[in-house]
C-alpha cells in the first residue's frame, strides 16, 4: 500500500525544517528576476492603458491633419464647411523663433506654438496662476513653459517679443496633454493666438514650421468611418491624417519596445536566476543523499521521494517568486518617476493582477525546471548509498536517465519559450536563445578548461596551500563550473549593459566637445549675413563659418521625372527621399565631418555646360538608389538644376554643425536664394546674451543658439538616461548575489568540514585562509574574465548592430566590474574560512 | 607530559546544562600508553577531543607539555596539535576528495616538508595500503580508511597519538596489526598513546587504564602491559612526569 499523496505532503514539510531557510535563499535567486519581468510587464500595462485612456487628450482632438506646406485654400474651406457642419477643428502652428523678453531684454530659442481658438477639444491645460488658457485669445497673450521664464528672467506681466509681433506673458503652463515632460527641456514652448501669427513676420515662404489641424468628432462617431469617403479629398491636399486609434498604435509601438528591451534584461535576471537555483539545489541534495538512502532503507519508493522533495522546491520556489513579485510591484509604483519624463501621458499606476500572475507563474515554472534536473539524482539514490556513499556511480546513472534527458529537453525548450514570448520576432527570439545557449556554452567549456589545465600545471614545487587550493578546482564534486557560470554570466550581464551605456553616452560628449564655436546663428536671409558677419566682429568675436542653405526637391534623374525614376529603380513613389525637402549647400571643400568614400571631389572632372558635380551623403544615395555618375535634377524653388553625381561622402551627424545630404559644386547654386547658418566663437556667457540680445533686434527672424545651453540640456537628458541604465546595472549586480551564495553552497559545507580536519591536522588559520583564497581568486578571475570577453563581444554587438554606432571599448569600468566580481568571488570564499574558525573542530566532527 | 585538571564539559540541551564531564583529573607522563574505556555516551570521545584541544571545557583545564590549552586561541592549538599531536578519529574523518596518499601528506605539507609524498608512501606501506596510493576514500574498505587515517596520525611523527576506537572497525587480525602499530609507535620513538576502546584485550594492552562511568572517572589503575615498569595513578607526580613538565 503506498502512502496517500497528503502524508507525503506532511513528510516533506517535516523533513524540510533544517533545510527550509537554505532552499529559500537558493530560490530567492529568481526573485529579481520575477520582480523585473512583474515591473516591467506592469509598467507596460498601465502605459497603454493610459495611452487608451487618454488618446483623445493626446491628440487634442478625434483627428489630426498635418499639412507640409500648410494648409491650401482649397483645404481651409474644407475645414470651414466641416465646422458649419459641426465637426468643429482648430490649428496649429509650430515653428522655432528667438524669444525676447522685456524688462530683463533676455533671449532664448523657443518653439511657438500658434493656436487658434477651441485648442485642445480634450485635456486641461493646467496653468500658473491657474485658468488662463482660456483668456489666451483675448488679446496679444502669450503663454509660456516655466523653464522659458526661467531662462529670461521674467515673469507674469512682463512682455516677450517673438519676430516682430510684441506679447504679454499671461501664464506659465504647468502641465500640457500629449507631450513627454522632456520636450519643454529640449525645446521650451511658447503659446500665442494664431491670430497675431502674420504679426510676427516669421512665417514667410521656405521658413520651417509645422502646420497642424484637430478635429473634433461628435460623441460616439466611429472616426475611421467617418473619415473614410473624405480621405481622398484630404490627401489631394498634400495632408496627412491620423486618427486616435493610428496615433495610440504609434505610441504604443513605441513603448512595447522598451518594454521588450527591459523585459530581455529581466529574463535574462530571471535564467541566472534558474541558474543559481539549480546550483543551490544541487547542493541541497548533496546533503539530502544520506537522508533519501535512509527513507529508501524504510521503504520509501523512489517517486515518493522524488515527491517528497519537488514539493519543497516548489513551494520555496513559489516563496521566492511571490516575493519577487512584491518587490516588482514596488518598483512598478517608481519607475513612472524614473522614466515619466520620456513619457507623452500621465501615467496612472495600478496593479495589473496578469502581469503578476504571469512573472509568478514564469517564476515558478523557470524554478521548479531548474531544481528538477538535480532533484532527479534523488530518484536513483540507492538504500546502498546508506552504507557507503558512492557519488560516482551516482554520477553514472544520470547520464544515461531518460528522465534526466528529458528535463534538459524542457530547460532548452523553457529558454526558447520565454525567449520568444518575449522577443518582438520568434527570430530575435531565436536568436536570444542561442545567443543564451553560446554564452553559457563558452562559460562552460572555459571552467572545463580550467579544471584540465590545473590538473596539468601543479607543480609540487609550489608551496602546499597553493596547490591545494588549486587543486580543489579539479578535485571531485569541484564547484568549478557552477561558479564559473554563476559569476561569468552576471558579469557578462552587467558588463554589456555598462559598456553599451558607456559608448552610447560618449559620443554625446565627443560630440560637444568637437564642436568649434558655440553661438550658431539660422535662418539668416541674404541680405542680412553681411550684416550679422559685421555685428559679431565689431563686438570682438570670430566668425567661425558660414555655410549657406539652399532647399530643393528632388526632380528625376538620368533624364527620367521623378515618377520614372521611382519606377526604374523599383520604390515607391511616395518615399520620403523622392519628396522630402532637401536642405543643401554648396562649397568647393569637403570638412572635417566628412569623410569620402568614392568618386572623387569636385573639380577633377571635365563636365558639359550646365551641368554641374554633387556629392551625396551613403544613405540618401543608398534610399535613392544612386550610383556614381548618375545625372540627378532638383528643382531649386522653380530652376531645375542637372548634376552629376561625383562623390559619396559619409558624414558624422553627431555634431552641432550643419551637415548635408547633398553638397553641390558653388558654381551650379550661384544666384539661388539662400538662407545661411553663421557660427561664432564667443568669449564669455554675458558677451553671447548680449550678442544674441543684439542680433534679435536687429533681425527679428534671425534665431540663435547658445551651444553651452544645449550641452547642459543634453547633459540633463544624458543624466536621466544614465540613471535608468546604473539601476538597470545595479539590479543585475544584486542579482548575482543570492546566485553567487548559491552556486559556492554546494562545496561550502565540503569545504568548511574539510578546513576543520585540516586545523585539528595542525593547519593554521593563515593555511586554510589562503587555500580557500587560492581557489575562489581562481575561480573570480576566470569567471569575471571569461564574462567580460563575452560582455564586450555583447556589447559590440549591440552597439554596432542595434545601436548602429561604432563600438570602443571603456576598459576602466569594465575591469572595475571583473574586479568587483572577483572581489565578491573571494569574499565568500574568506567567508568560508572565517566559519572554520568560530567552529571547535569536535562540533563539526561529530555532525559524521 | 599530559596533565587534565578538574575537566567538566556541559551541553546546554533546553533550559538545564547536562553535565557530560565532571571533574575529571589525572596525569600523563611521557611515554605512557594509556586507556580509556566505559559504557557508550559515558564521555570517552568528548574527553579525547578536550584533551587534544579540539574543544573547550566549560571548566578546567588540559595542560600539555605545561601549556595550557584552554588559554590559547583556535590558531595556536592549531599550530600545536600539527607539531606534537596525532588524532584518530572514531569515524575516520578522511578528506573524501584527496586521495589516500594526498590525505596522508596533509599534515606534512601544513609543516612545509619537502619530502611529504615519499613519507607518505612508506607509512601507507607500512599500514599495509601501497597499492592503494591513488585511491580516493570511498574506494576503501571501513578497515582500510581505518589505516590510511591511523598513517596520517603518525605522520607528523605525533609526541602524543589519541585514538578514538582505532580497532571498532576491524576484524581480529587487522586490528591486532593496528595494535602492533601503535605499540610500534609507544616503544621506538617513545610517543605518549591515549586510546579509547570497548576492546577488552586492546585496554589490557595498555599500561593504564580509566574507567568512565557518567562522566566521571570511576577506576585509574595499571594494566597488563608494562605493570611495573611505567608510574600508575598513584604515582602522577613520580619521576617521569616531573621531567616532562
Ligand atoms: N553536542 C552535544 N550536545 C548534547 N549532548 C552531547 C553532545 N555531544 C555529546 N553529547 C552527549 O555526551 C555524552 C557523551 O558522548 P561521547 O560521544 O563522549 O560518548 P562516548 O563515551 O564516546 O560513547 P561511545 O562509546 O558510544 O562512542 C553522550 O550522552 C552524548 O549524548
Ligand atoms: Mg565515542
Amino acid at each position: 500500500m503506498r502512502a496517500p499523496l497528503s502524508t507525503l505532503f506532511r513528510l516533506a514539510w517535516r523533513e524540510s525544517r533544517t533545510a527550509r531557510r537554505r532552499l529559500l535563499l537558493y530560490m530567492s535567486s529568481i526573485s529579481l528576476g520575477v520582480a523585473a519581468l512583474v515591473a516591467i510587464d506592469s509598467f507596460a500595462a498601465n502605459v497603454q492603458r493610459s495611452i487608451k485612456e487618454q488618446s483623445r487628450t493626446l491628440m487634442g482632438g478625434d483627428l489630426n491633419l498635418r499639412a507640409r506646406q500648410g494648409f491650401s485654400a482649397a483645404a481651409d474651406s474644407l475645414l470651414d464647411s466641416l465646422a458649419t457642419a459641426g465637426f468643429p477643428s482648430a490649428k496649429v502652428t509650430s515653428f522655432a523663433s528667438m524669444a525676447s523678453a522685456q524688462p530683463s531684454g533676455n533671449t532664448r530659442l523657443t518653439q511657438v506654438r500658434a493656436v487658434t481658438p477651441g485648442f485642445p477639444f480634450y485635456g486641461e491645460v493646467l496653468t500658473e496662476p491657474a485658468g488662463r488658457w482660456a483668456q489666451l485669445h483675448r488679446g496679444r497673450y502669450v503663454l509660456v513653459d516655466p523653464s522659458v521664464l526661467i531662462g529670461l528672467d521674467a515673469q507674469v506681466g512682463d512682455s516677450l517679443q517673438i519676430g516682430y509681433a510684441r506679447f504679454e506673458i499671461l501664464a506659465a503652463i504647468t502641465n500640457i496633454p500629449g507631450d513627454p515632460g522632456i520636450a519643454s527641456t529640449i525645446g521650451p514652448r511658447v503659446f500665442i493666438p494664431a491670430q497675431y501669427l502674420a504679426e510676427t513676420g516669421l512665417i514667410a515662404a521656405g521658413a520651417r514650421a509645422e502646420y497642424e489641424a484637430v478635429l473634433k468628432l461628435p460623441e460616439g462617431t466611429r472616426t475611421p468611418i467617418w473619415v473614410a469617403p473624405l480621405r481622398p479629398r484630404i490627401e489631394k491636399e498634400n495632408i496627412r491624417i491620423r486618427t486616435v486609434e493610428e496615433r495610440e498604435i504609434d505610441l504604443t509601438d513605441a513603448i512595447q519596445q522598451l518594454a521588450r528591451f527591459l523585459s530581455v534584461v529581466g529574463l535574462i535576471a530571471l535564467l541566472l536566476g534558474g541558474i543559481g537555483v539549480a546550483s543551490g539545489v544541487n547542493a541541497f541534495v548533496q546533503r539530502k543523499i544520506d537522508t533519501v538512502a535512509v527513507l529508501r532503507c524504510l521503504g520509501a519508493s523512489s517517486a515518493q521521494v522524488l515527491t517528497i522533495y519537488l514539493v519543497q522546491a516548489a513551494a520555496m520556489g513559489f516563496l521566492g517568486a511571490a516575493a519577487g513579485a512584491v518587490l516588482g510591484i514596488g518598483i512598478q509604483f517608481g519607475l513612472p518617476k524614473m522614466l515619466g519624463d520620456f513619457l507623452p501621458v500621465d501615467v496612472q499606476v495600478s496593479l495589473v493582477p496578469s502581469a503578476i500572475l504571469l512573472g509568478l507563474g514564469i517564476g515558478v515554472w523557470v524554478a521548479v525546471v531548474f531544481a528538477l534536473r538535480p532533484l532527479l539524482v534523488l530518484r536513483r539514490v540507492s538504500p546502498l548509498q546508506a552504507i557507503r556513499r558512492d557519488d560516482a556511480a551516482l554520477a553514472e546513472s544520470r547520464r544515461k536517465d531518460s528522465a534526466t534527458q528529458i528535463t534538459n529537453l524542457a530547460l532548452v525548450a523553457s529558454v526558447i519559450g520565454l525567449a520568444i514570448n518575449r522577443a518582438e520576432t520568434v527570430s530575435q527570439g531565436l536568436l536570444f536563445a542561442v545567443g543564451v545557449f553560446v554564452s553559457i556554452g563558452t562559460l562552460w567549456l572555459a571552467a572545463a578548461g580550467l579544471a584540465r589545465l590545473t590538473r596539468r600545471i601543479v607543480s609540487p614545487t609550489w608551496p602546499y596551500v597553493l596547490r591545494q587550493g588549486i587543486a580543489n578546482l579539479h578535485r571531485p564534486a569541484a564547484q568549478t563550473q557552477s561558479v564559473v557560470l554563476a559569476l561569468g554570466f552576471g558579469s557578462f550581464l552587467v558588463t554589456t549593459i555598462v559598456l553599451v551605456q558607456t559608448n552610447l553616452l560618449a559620443q554625446f560628449e565627443f560630440t560637444a566637445a568637437q564642436s568649434r564655436g558655440n553661438l550658431v546663428f539660422f535662418d539668416v536671409q541674404d541680405d542680412q549675413r553681411s550684416g550679422l558677419a559685421a555685428l559679431v566682429s565689431e563686438s570682438g568675436h570670430e566668425v567661425v563659418s558660414e555655410t549657406p542653405i539652399v532647399t530643393m526637391r528632388f526632380a528625376g534623374g538620368n533624364g527620367l521625372t521623378t515618377e520614372e525614376w521611382a519606377e526604374r529603380v523599383g520604390m515607391p513613389a511616395r518615399n520620403w527621399a523622392l519628396r522630402r525637402e532637401y536642405r543643401s549647400t554648396y562649397r568647393d571643400s569637403i570638412v572635417p565631418t566628412e569623410t569620402l568614400l568614392s568618386g572623387e571631389w569636385f573639380g577633377e572632372r571635365q563636365l558639359p555646360a550646365g551641368v554641374y558635380e554633387v556629392s551625396l551623403e551613403r544613405d540618401i544615395t543608398d534610399e535613392l538608389k544612386a550610383t556614381l555618375g548618375d545625372t540627378l535634377q532638383w528643382d531649386v524653388q522653380g530652376v531645375t538644376i542637372r548634376t552629376v553625381v561625383t562623390s559619396t561622402r559619409e558624414v558624422d551627424w553627431g555634431r552641432f554643425e550643419p551637415n548635408f545630404f547633398a553638397v553641390f559644386q558653388t558654381e551650379s547654386l550661384r544666384g539661388a536664394p539662400a538662407q545661411f547658418v553663421t557660427i561664432a566663437a564667443v568669449s564669455s556667457d554675458t558677451a553671447v546674451a548680449r550678442l544674441q540680445r543684439e542680433a534679435v533686434r536687429r533681425y527679428p527672424n534671425v534665431s540663435s543658439i547658445d551651444l553651452s545651453l544645449v550641452r547642459g540640456t543634453i547633459n540633463q537628458i544624458v543624466s536621466k538616461v544614465t540613471l535608468t541604465v546604473r539601476f538597470l546595472a545595479l539590479f543585475s549586480l544584486a542579482m548575482g548575489i543570492p546566485v553567487l551564495f548559491s552556486a559556492v553552497a554546494a562545496t561550502r559545507r565540503d569545504r568548511l568540514r574539510e578546513g576543520v580536519l585540516l586545523k585539528t591536522l595542525g593547519a593554521t588559520r593563515a593555511q586554510i585562509g589562503r587555500i580557500l583564497l587560492a581557489e575562489y581568486a581562481v575561480l573570480g578571475l576566470l569567471g569575471s574574465l571569461s564574462g567580460m570577453l563575452l560582455a564586450v563581444g555583447g556589447a559590440w554587438g549591440l552597439v554596432t548592430f542595434v545601436f548602429q554606432s561604432t563600438f570602443s571599448f571603456a576598459a576602466l569600468p569594465a575591469l572595475g566590474i571583473a574586479a568587483a566580481m572577483m572581489a565578491l568571488a573571494v569574499s565568500i570564499g574568506l567567508l568560508t574560512g572565517r566559519d572554520v574558525f568560530r567552529e571547535t573542530p569536535m562540533a563539526v566532527l561529530r555532525e559524521g | 607530559m599530559l596533565v587534565a585538571r578538574t575537566l567538566t564539559k556541559e551541553y546546554r540541551s533546553g533550559t538545564a546544562p547536562l553535565a557530560v564531564l565532571r571533574d575529571v583529573s589525572f596525569d600523563i607522563p611521557e611515554g605512557a600508553f594509556v586507556a580509556i574505556v566505559g559504557p557508550s555516551g559515558s564521555g570517552k570521545t568528548t574527553l579525547l577531543g578536550l584533551l587534544a584541544g579540539l574543544d573547550q571545557p566549560t571548566r578546567g583545564a588540559v595542560l600539555l607539555d605545561g601549556e595550557d590549552l584552554t588559554r590559547l586561541d583556535e590558531d595556536a592549538r592549531a599550530r600545536l596539535r600539527g607539531e606534537k599531536v596525532g588524532f584518530i578519529f572514531q569515524s575516520f574523518q578522511l578528506i573524501p576528495t584527496l586521495t589516500a596518499q594526498e590525505n596522508v601528506q596533509v599534515p606534512l605539507e601544513l609543516q612545509g616538508r619537502g619530502d611529504a609524498g615519499e613519507k607518505a608512501r612508506d607509512l601507507l606501506t607500512r599500514v599495509g595500503l601501497g597499492d592503494r596510493l591513488d585511491h580516493f576514500p570511498s574506494q576503501l574498505s571501513g578497515g582500510e580508511q581505518q589505516r590510511v587515517a591511523i598513517a596520517r596520525a603518525f605522520a607528523n611523527e605525533p609526541r602524543i597519538l589519541f585514538a578514538d576506537e582505532p580497532t571498532g572497525n576491524l576484524d581480529g587480525t587487522t586490528g591486532a596489526k593496528i595494535v602492533a602499530l601503535l605499540d610500534q609507535l609507544n616503544q621506538e620513538s617513545g610517543a605518549t598513546v591515549v586510546i579509547v576502546t570497548h576492546d577488552l584485550g586492546l585496554a589490557e594492552h595498555a599500561q593504564r587504564v580509566i574507567r568512565l562511568r557518567d562522566g566521571v572517572v570511576i577506576e585509574d589503575r595499571p594494566g597488563r602491559g608494562g605493570a611495573g615498569t611505567h608510574p600508575g595513578a598513584d604515582d602522577a607526580s613520580g619521576p617521569a612526569a616531573g621531567a616532562s613538565a
